[in-house]
């Protein structure tokens, strides 16, 4: 204990279990975003993909994914020594608990394998769906948080990605392009109108996400200290001038503005300032924001428009959105503001550093997804059949409904001695159909 | 002139709609009911408690129409809500004594026939 009180920080420690708590309850919000987007006969399963994901992926991190992150191995993934926590405990790492900081990288899994869920909801088996975002964080998502955060080779070679717009956000998107694509368009999708079911809920759900979108990126300052300030404050302005740009569109365009379009507009704005938080200036996160919600907008537009079944616009949303954010990374770092030299400073060259980590992580995400898929499959069938695809895959999936109404449904008696008490006391335990139709 | 009434799965609102629509049948009455129809029991559960849901989600449809056309109406809703599973639901026709148009206060058979359309 004496050896590390000198080491560990008692401000960072408090700021950083603050923080991780906030990251954790973004996939819950994500839960919300996405389940108030679809029709009412999937939202359970919806919400459930990403629920699961704090159970499934969090378990997977602790046991394995930890280590092929952040253990000390070569460029491309890291080491086996930390398997089943092995070596993690309430030494520092930095300036924090080694444990702490465990699970502060736990909870950017969590999210990151949720937000691909979007791209197949209303049409994916939920077993086949757990096999294969925890065999996608160990596969994917641990080699490319190495590569970049973990001593790899493209933190090695000077890509910027503060939060994880690429780690995160362009590797989820890339996965849910190629996830759409197997999986097939929802038999419904280009025949009827598929509306969401709650804006409400998609409100609460954007409202959620970014309250802890700031433990998200002032987190990934690793302490309580001024870089952390930076990056909280361009988490408070980027996502304001995406929202303010995105109704602007909306106005201009429809003469409405929408709240399910101020939602999304909060979410890109988001993901955008997310690589760029601790390294540009507040007016540079503005812009980011700004620049990002155009390039959403009309990627959505357009993606409805083709066969690509992206349900919930993972690829327009997080793959546009955090593809421009990293590139403008390089174009607004500062170092007086924490960056490198971006393009404002006078270096091009980190423009195409960014776009070579974005595209690298998108090629090995899109391409192992497409893998992944394919090997679950020849386990368990992903897709669902039509049958259940028109019930809804919350009866069909999870054996209930998000809007139950009680008429019609009878009480299934636990034991036979229930039964028989119940049937003693005189009660109808299952009344006639006519009866209970009256 | 007869009362077309229809009881048919919720998920083929779309196609039966859009078969009446193609049939040349306006008019519809859609409203969203509950029933039995002697499909397989889904059970649910909650917690601890385990129920049979008696009652499926249906839509039905009422469609008054004149005698000549009841025959098209009834095969294009027919055609449309069949997934061949049991529970694609009922089609009822029914005699009708008297039909008015609030509008216009026509009856009967010119009650039932679509006007041209007018504007506004």
């Amino acid at each position: 204990m004496v050896q590390q009180a000198s080491e560990i920080n008692a401000a960072d420690t408090v700021w950083m279990l603050v923080a991780s708590s906030l990251v954790l309850l973004m996939t819950p919000a994500l839960a919300f975003f996405y389940g108030g987007l679809v029709r009412a006969k999937n939202a359970l399963n919806t919400m459930m993909m990403s629920v699961a994901s704090l159970g499934v992926v969090g378990l997977v991190w602790a046991l394995v994914g930890y280590s092929l992150a952040f253990g000390a191995g070569g460029e491309a993934i890291g080491g086996l020594q930390h398997l089943g926590l092995a070596g993690v405990d309430l030494q520092a790492k930095g300036t924090i608990p080694h444990l702490l900081f465990m699970t502060y990288q736990g909870t950017f899994a969590i999210i990151t394998a949720a937000l691909i869920s979007g791209a197949v909801v209303e049409r994916m088996r939920f077993g086949p769906y757990l096999a294969f975002i925890a065999l996608w964080v160990l596969v994917v998502y641990a080699p490319t948080a190495h590569w970049v955060w973990g001593g790899g080779w493209l933190g090695r070679l000077g890509v910027l990605d503060y939060a994880g717009g690429t780690v995160v956000h362009v590797n989820a998107a890339a996965a849910a392009f190629v996830g759409a694509l197997a999986l097939r368009p929802r038999r419904d999708y280009g025949r009827q109108a598929l509306l969401p079911h709650n804006v409400p809920y998609v409100l609460l759900g954007a409202a959620l996400l970014w309250f802890g979108w700031f433990g998200f990126n002032a987190g990934s300052a690793l302490a309580a200290n001024s870089a952390a300030t930076l990056a909280f404050v361009n988490t408070f302005l980027a996502p304001a001038a995406a929202l303010v740009a995105w109704m602007v569109i909306d106005l201009a365009r429809t003469g409405r503005a929408t709240a399910v379009g101020a939602a999304t507009g909060i979410v890109v704005g988001l993901v955008a300032v997310t690589p760029a938080a601790g390294f540009v200036s507040p007016l540079g996160a503005m812009a980011i924001g700004a620049l990002a919600a155009p390039a959403s907008y009309f990627a959505i537009l357009w993606r409805t428009r083709t066969s690509l079944d992206d349900a919930l616009d993972v690829v327009a949303a997080h793959g546009v959105g955090g593809a421009t954010g990293a590139v403008l990374t390089g174009v607004f770092a500062q170092p007086a503001w924490g960056g490198a030299s971006g393009l404002v400073a006078g270096n091009v060259g980190q423009v195409g550093l960014q776009l070579l980590g974005l595209i690298a992580v998108a090629l090995y995400s899109g391409l192992m997804t497409f893998g992944l898929v394919r090997l679950v499959n020849a386990v368990a069938h992903v897709r669902s059949d039509v049958r259940g695809e028109a019930i809804g895959l919350d009866i069909t999936q999870h054996g209930e409904e998000a809007y139950t109404r009680g008429e019609g449904a009878v009480l299934v008696m636990p034991t036979a001695t229930a039964s028989a008490a119940f049937a003693a006391r005189g009660d109808a335990i299952m009344p006639p159909i006519a009866e209970a139709r009256s | 002139m007869k009362l077309v009434v229809a009881i048919v799965r919720p998920e083929r609102a779309n196609e039966v709609l859009e078969a009446l629509f193609t049939a040349d049948v306006r008019g519809v009455t859609v409203s969203r009911v509950r029933g039995h129809g002697g499909e397989i029991e889904r059970v649910e559960t909650y917690r601890g408690t385990t129920v049979k849901m008696e009652l499926q989600d249906k839509l039905r449809f009422e469609i008054g129409v004149s005698d000549h056309f009841v025959e098209p109406t009834v095969r294009a809703i027919m055609d449309a809500a069949r997934t061949g599973d049991v529970g694609d639901g009922k089609i009822f026709v029914l005699p009708v004594e008297r039909v008015y148009r609030i509008r216009t206060g026509e009856t009967d058979e010119k009650a039932v026939t679509p006007g041209l359309p007018v504007s506004g």
